[in-house]
């Protein structure tokens, strides 16, 4: 079973007490009503699915309930480090992720957002 | 119309026990509960209100008399009050913000003692029960199993297990068998 650091209650508890939450640093707009259809997309639905390090939500619902977020590698499932919601990201650049693959850790906007013929005329 | 001479209030499980030879579990007498959540800021003058500490470390937690507060969260507690006093009457002048909601009756729970308590609980739940990693006094929500429960150990062999009381019968049924089994 894996062990995951939870920042608020500040010790290694069992995967049982988690649920994932969704890839981390997603901002929502400030004004959403003048979003395009495709900024809207992106912000939605559009994720990143690296293969290796990522950057997520997750919560310690059966503990203390908090949202945190974790850097996790989703090769070897390892736990790089845990920190607090509202703390800025960490440096990546510390971490050492498995080896990309050719879609792996792309901009939202390199991915596939293009927008489907039947809407263009529109 | 409700003939009221029959309506009387059954504890969950009254008088139910299991006595195996390392561990035994009996369901405790109804007690109120308060789950109270309020800022740092506020944690001062509810205190002593309540007449205790609440605790403000994880996994911890503070008694007084048969009143107990257990840390659940950076901002909440579950107070236990084994005397069965109105706590929620208690907190209401309390000016600074809060948020405090009596849950006597949502809950229901039970006393897992004996040598073997710790391993009777441990075929459900997975956190580390020892007593250098969870002492005396220890508190946390977990899980047991399928249901979430929030563990209290009172003393080296003896647990306090609170679950919500529509999950009490699966709880007791399987502290039942892991209790025989420990």
């Amino acid at each position: 079973m894996l062990l995951i650091r939870c920042p608020y209650c500040e010790e290694e508890r069992p995967e049982l007490e988690f649920r994932h939450a969704g890839e981390a640093h997603i901002a929502r707009s400030a004004e959403m009503s003048e979003l395009s259809d495709d900024e809207f997309e992106k912000f939605l639905f559009i994720r990143q699915n690296p293969k290796g390090l990522i950057f997520e939500r997750w919560r310690h619902v059966h503990g203390c309930g908090r949202f945190f977020n974790a850097a996790r590698d989703t090769v070897s499932d390892k736990f790089h480090l845990t920190y607090k919601a509202g703390e800025p990201r960490p440096d990546i650049t510390l971490m050492a992720p498995s080896g990309p693959s050719a879609w792996a850790n792309r901009d939202p906007a390199e991915l596939n957002v293009n927008t489907p013929d039947r809407d263009k005329g529109a | 119309m409700v003939d009221m001479t029959n309506v009387a209030r059954r504890p969950i499980f009254a008088g139910r026990q299991t006595t195996a030879p390392n561990a035994s579990v009996t369901v405790a007498p109804p007690a109120s509960r308060l789950s109270l959540r309020a800022p740092a800021e506020s944690v001062a003058g509810l205190s002593s209100v309540l007449g205790l500490d609440l605790p403000t470390q994880p996994k911890t937690s503070a008694s007084s008399g048969s009143r107990h507060a257990l840390w659940l969260g950076p901002d909440e507690w579950l107070v236990i009050d084994e005397a069965g006093a109105d706590l929620a009457a208690l907190i209401k002048p309390v000016a600074a913000f809060h948020s405090a909601v009596d849950v006597s009756h949502r809950n229901a729970a039970f006393v897992v003692s004996g040598k073997g308590a710790a391993t009777a609980i441990n075929a459900g739940c997975p956190q580390d029960l020892s007593l250098a990693a969870f002492p005396v006094g220890a508190a946390s929500r977990t899980i047991l199993h399928k249901v979430e429960i929030v563990l209290y150990r009172t003393g080296e062999d003896a647990f306090r297990v609170e679950c919500w009381r529509s999950f009490a019968d699966y709880a007791f049924t399987f502290l039942t068998e892991a209790a025989r089994d420990a």
